[in-house]
């Protein structure tokens, strides 16, 4: 409540101080009869409230932080809480069914114990929300003041506001940033736990994955931690069979659209090319294991192979290479789009074909970004949850045979995540061991793709 | 209607063209062009920016083809063979009519490659060797073959310029043309390069018809016996360079080559 309090007033005195700056510099406008200011009023406006608003919001995030321990400890150091036991959950319970009265969260308290600690809860809130209030205040009114006695008509308000409005710019870039790095530490510190329990080298080479969930928590048993299979089951999945049926289609179809189709024609295509892009993962998951899987099952069944299995490795592969068709078309049709026309001029001029030159010109001189969407195709697929969390099986099994049931990395993220081990366990904690590796995969892959395409780029300045 | 100069020698017409008019959709580019182009001679094209004489250029191995909208009207002979009767081969005649561009537009290939494409893909050469032998001499024709021929195996954007835009001429020969078409070949070349492509042309002069489009009257006086001045679309008078520059017999001549437009 306080801190949504300390929000407003922050709001409301800022722009109570925005007005002020603003009258204040219109005032120096008619005061200098004509003359210019050095700024318009809007910055001067701007430049009081942000002195303000931002001195304001900076105590209530720092207030929020530090008045619910202040609180608790003149709870803890009124004569009621003698009577609390002095440690564990009894003690906190009590503590937090109090609090939650005091604020009116909760109707009533259920143990007795607690009852004798709302009124001083209540009281010490009251105590250190009007104190929180007064402090935003005097803050408020101290910088406030300060900034506007600081306006004259020569001053520089606005490179001061720009500056203002840079470290804003400045901050949210810095927001995903540090998100970055928070999921990336969290992973690794996870990851750590893991390899504590399971030696790395039994995880990145064994052959055998079969957690047990059911095992005791402190001594794995580290030969039912080999991932190859899932790194097989990934890869052959998504960066074999699904870019088997990606690259052709997708590369077959940047060239007519790029080269052949009518204008009038590629402005229809390419867009509902792109829609293939939008239709959220768990359709094609969807379509995967209800009409693809049993389809493909019932294929093999007929040409004699008898052990395909309804979960094969081939739908969830074939329906993830449909969806990275757009993305293969479209990084390809991109490039060879940007090789310049003169290219294929020159080639023209010289009495090659149209296929010769897209062949042996265009084709070459665009290789650079289409493998680099090839590369960023491949880095989605292996990433890719929905399909495969859907299509293909938790068998992990190590073949080659395209029929068999297999299983990935994510599907396997999946299934340890919402498996019945607790947070602590090992069989948890592989999950970020897993999920530590495809990050590693595809950081890479993502960043040599965008290093070619940097190359690229610079080939036809 | 075009004046033609009285005295011109007489010569056989490698190229001719009766009556042409280009549009591009409902515009008309180039008006009623009537002109032949001899073996012997080098033609060149001036005229101020936008008066069609590229488009007219490129009508002659039927590069406007690669422009939806443009569409070609009248006759234009290859050694007396309509290029623009159906079923002629577009292929085959632009294997027999070369074209070299504004900018020089190397293939993003190895210098040797560049050559070699052309023979290549038109089957000309047998074996190795004898794809060695005409990459050499297209690069010695072109005056190329000591600059490059110890790095042959470079990129051919690698190379200044003026060596792109003789590798691209390297190349038009390689293909053994009857005809070169060069649309502006030095407007992206500084002069020493220019002076080079010009000393070039001279040497390739009774070998190859060709043709020049130009900007620079410097040069179409420097290179060409033949000129054809174009103005809107039309082309106003053609004859012998030395007489177009000396003794026009238009007004409109007259003023472009004294600098009062274009």
């Amino acid at each position: 409540m306080s801190a949504s309090v300390l929000f407003l007033l922050a709001l409301g005195l800022g722009l109570a101080g925005w007005m002020a700056g603003r009258a204040r510099a219109w005032a120096f406008r008619k005061d200098t009869s004509g003359g210019r200011l050095a700024a318009l009023p809007n910055y001067h406006a701007w430049y009081v409230a942000l002195w303000i608003a931002v001195p304001v919001l900076l105590f209530a995030v720092l207030w929020s932080v530090l008045s619910p321990s202040l609180v608790m400890q003149s709870v803890l150091s009124s004569p009621a809480a003698s009577d609390l036991p002095a440690f564990g959950f009894q003690r906190d319970n009590m503590l937090r069914e109090a609090h939650a009265v005091a604020t009116g969260a909760a109707p009533a308290v259920f143990s007795d114990g607690a009852k004798p600690l709302i009124e001083p809860f209540r009281e010490a809130l009251a105590r250190y929300n009007l104190i929180g209030l007064i402090a935003a205040l005097l803050i408020a009114f101290a910088s406030g003041t300060l900034a506007f006695l600081r306006l004259k008509p020569d001053f520089a308000a606005r490179t001061k506001v720009e500056r203002a409005v840079m470290a804003l710019l400045l901050l949210a870039s810095l927001v995903a940033i540090l998100t970055t790095l928070g999921i990336v530490a969290s992973l690794v510190f996870e990851t750590i736990r893991f390899f504590g329990m399971v030696n790395p080298i039994d995880f990145l080479f064994g052959t055998h994955w079969n957690p047990d969930p059911m095992s005791g928590a402190d001594n794995p048993d580290a030969s039912r931690y080999g991932a190859i299979p899932l790194f097989w089951g990934t890869v052959f999945i998504g960066a074999i069979i699904a870019m088997v049926v990606a690259i052709p289609l997708g590369l077959m179809s940047a060239i007519y659209l790029t080269q052949y189709a009518d204008p009038r024609l590629r402005s229809w295509v390419k867009p509902a090319l792109e829609i293939l892009a939008g239709v959220p993962t768990v359709v094609y998951g969807y379509f995967a294991a209800l009409t693809v899987a049993p389809m493909i099952r019932d294929f093999a069944h007929m040409i004699g192979i008898t052990s395909a299995s309804s979960e094969s490795a081939l739908a969830a592969g074939v329906v993830m290479g449909v969806m990275i068709i757009p993305f293969v078309s479209s990084m390809a049709d991109d490039s060879i789009a940007a090789v310049p026309s003169a290219m294929r001029d020159g080639s023209l001029a010289m009495g090659a074909t149209r296929s010769e030159t897209i062949k042996r010109v265009l084709i070459p001189a665009a290789l650079p970004g289409i493998v680099a969407g090839i590369m960023l195709a491949v880095s989605r697929a292996i990433g890719e949850t929905m399909i495969v969390v859907m299509a293909a099986s938790t068998a992990a099994n190590l073949s080659a045979n395209p029929f068999d049931s297999m299983t990935t990395v994510t599907v396997q993220i999946v299934a340890m995540l919402t498996g019945e081990a607790s947070t602590e366990h090992h069989t948890t904690l592989s999950a970020f061991a897993l999920g530590f590796v495809l990050f590693l995969v595809t950081l890479a892959l993502n960043f040599v793709a965008l290093r070619v395409v940097r190359r690229f780029r610079e080939a036809y300045e | 209607m075009t004046v033609v100069h009285e005295n011109l020698e007489q010569a056989d017409a490698k190229m001719g063209a009766r009556s042409v008019s280009v549009f591009y959709g409902d515009k008309k580019a180039i008006d009623d062009v009537s002109i032949d182009i001899p073996t012997e001679y080098v033609t060149a094209f001036i005229g101020p920016s936008g008066c069609g004489k590229s488009t007219f250029l490129r009508s002659l191995n039927r590069m406007n083809d690669t422009i939806a909208s443009a569409r070609v009207e009248g006759e234009i002979t290859l050694d007396g063979e309509d290029i623009y009767k159906s079923g002629m081969d577009v292929v085959q005649l632009r294997a027999r009519v070369g074209m070299v561009f504004q900018k020089p537009n190397p293939f993003p290939k190895s210098i040797y490659e560049n050559i070699a494409y052309g023979p290549k893909i038109h089957g000309l050469a047998e074996g190795k060797t004898e794809l060695d032998e005409i990459v050499e001499q297209s690069l010695r024709r072109a005056g190329l073959w000591e600059e490059v021929k110890d790095r042959l195996d470079d990129s051919g954007t690698a190379l200044s310029g003026g060596q792109q835009q003789r590798l691209c001429i390297a190349r038009a020969i390689a293909v053994d043309p009857e005809v070169i078409l060069m649309d502006e070949p030095c407007s992206a070349l500084d002069p020493i390069a220019t002076a080079k492509i010009e000393e070039l042309i001279d040497e390739l002069n009774g070998r190859y018809a060709i043709v020049i489009v130009t900007h620079s009257m410097q040069q179409a006086a420097r290179v060409s016996q033949r000129t054809a001045f174009f103005h809107l679309g039309k082309m106003v008078e053609y004859g012998r360079t030395s007489d177009i520059f000396t003794n026009p017999l238009e007004q409109r001549t007259q003023d472009y080559i004294t600098g009062r437009y274009g």
